[in-house]
């Protein structure tokens, strides 16, 4: 009756046995350092740090919090890449700390740790992410129904629920909006972030407000002003295809103007 | 009763008003102009290649090639109403596409809202007089030029 499940081969090399000792290596550990209430300049602060084999450098920020300098600020939640708060510029790529490995940088190197780009820095690596989330709320992130409740669920087929899969996957971390060299430039671009959550609800066959958002997007600020470099798909944590959705939206957009 | 519902819609969104001014979205709308605009690149993008390469193959590939490209060989092509047409058309086209794609580089690169309008002003002065220029030549051009010698008129001109 009980059949072994075998595990997924870990791509981690790691030691077999328990007990074994997990490889360890030297890093240098650069930061983008930035306190209003010193200085207006940003500066680099570096630490070498020894670390192991299964650290992240979220664990790396941790080791010098906790046992270097208490002083570096930075953000972060759950620290298993799902609550989206320490997304970071890291060797100049927007990343997760919590889920980018030490080991699969380049170690020989020193480590670059900046704030994420577009947003206002607030200190160290905090940036304010108040724009963000206004272009979030904007797109109406929300199920929007006409006519009766029902009584039980509201039902939608497999094939109906594919549709948007991929789009409902976003944890709001910012890395794709703050990777956008539009959104650089003056921060009215949308982003991509809020185009993606539309995308979720746009084409919902439960939601009754897709015409809204599609309006919505189609401001001058919206988006006609993705430029498709992709710089958004290869940032996402996620694994969203997020240049694909925000095509989609335009060929929606365009589809119902036409 | 309406006075509620007005203060449902005066609910603010949580921690609404403390956006940095730089990031609120002050213009709204602008109708479905960047839609078309879009759509335009797009389409003009596909005319336009058709346009160009037929254009280069006909006067640097065809018969001399690139030798037999002067005065005469232009005012021989722009005789025949095809060749105005489609120089008129890939002319309007192409200075709509290149302005579009100018334009919206000028908004993705430009910081200030004045630098902006200034180099939006110029792009837009250069593109109409390219435009209204290139339109009045192809239509008014006259091989037979006032005042040149008979050796450089063209036979047509019965000089």
């Amino acid at each position: 009756m009980t059949t072994e499940i075998a595990e997924p081969a870990s791509k981690v090399e790691l030691p077999e046995s328990v007990g074994g000792e997990i490889p360890s290596f030297e890093i240098t550990l650069k930061v983008r350092r930035y306190n209003p209430e010193v200085s207006d300049e940003a500066y680099w602060d570096e630490w070498k740090l020894t670390m192991y084999g299964t650290d992240r450098v979220l664990d790396a920020l941790h080791k010098v919090k906790w046992e270097h300098d208490g002083s570096v600020s930075f953000r972060r939640s759950c620290a298993h890449g799902v609550c989206g708060s320490d997304a970071m510029r890291i060797n100049g790529r927007n990343r997760l700390a919590c889920k980018t490995l030490l080991k699969d940088l380049d170690t020989s190197k020193p480590i670059l740790v900046e704030p994420i780009k577009g947003l206002p820095v607030e200190k160290d690596l905090i940036v304010d992410m108040e724009p963000f989330f206004q272009s979030y709320r904007e797109i109406m992130p929300f199920l929007v129904t006409k006519g009766h409740e029902p009584t039980k669920e509201r039902l939608q087929s497999a094939e109906d629920r594919e549709r948007f899969d991929d789009t409902t996957k976003c944890i709001l971390c910012a890395a794709c909006t703050s990777s956008c060299p539009v959104f650089w430039t003056d921060g009215q671009y949308f982003g991509p972030a809020a185009i993606v959550n539309a995308h979720r609800f746009i084409f919902d066959s439960r939601d009754d407000a897709g015409d809204m958002r599609l309006e919505i997007l189609n401001d001058k600020e919206g988006v006609w002003r993705c430029r498709t470099t992709f710089n958004c798909s290869e940032a996402c944590p996620r694994g969203i295809q997020v240049t694909k959705a925000i095509s989609e939206v335009k060929q929606a957009i365009l589809a119902r103007s036409l | 009763m309406s006075t509620s519902t007005n203060e449902a819609h005066a609910l603010e969104a949580p921690r609404s008003g403390r956006i940095a001014p730089r990031y609120t979205r002050n213009s709204s709308g602008g109708g479905n102009f960047e839609m078309f605009a879009w759509l335009f690149m797009r389409v003009s993008g596909v005319i336009l290649v058709v346009l160009i390469f037929t254009h280069l193959f006909v006067n640097l590939v065809v018969g001399d090639g690139i030798h037999a490209v002067d005065f005469g060989f232009v005012a021989g092509k722009w005789a025949s109403p095809l060749w105005q047409v489609w120089d008129l058309v890939m002319l309007w086209l192409a200075m709509l596409h290149g302005t579009n794609g100018v334009r919206t580089i000028i908004n993705d690169y430009g910081d200030k809202k004045a630098t902006r309008m200034w180099l939006k002003t110029v792009l837009y002065v250069a593109t109409f007089v390219i435009i209204v220029l290139g339109t009045l030549v192809i239509f008014t051009f006259d091989p037979c030029v006032a005042g040149a010698t008979a050796e450089t008129l063209q036979e047509y001109c019965g000089a």
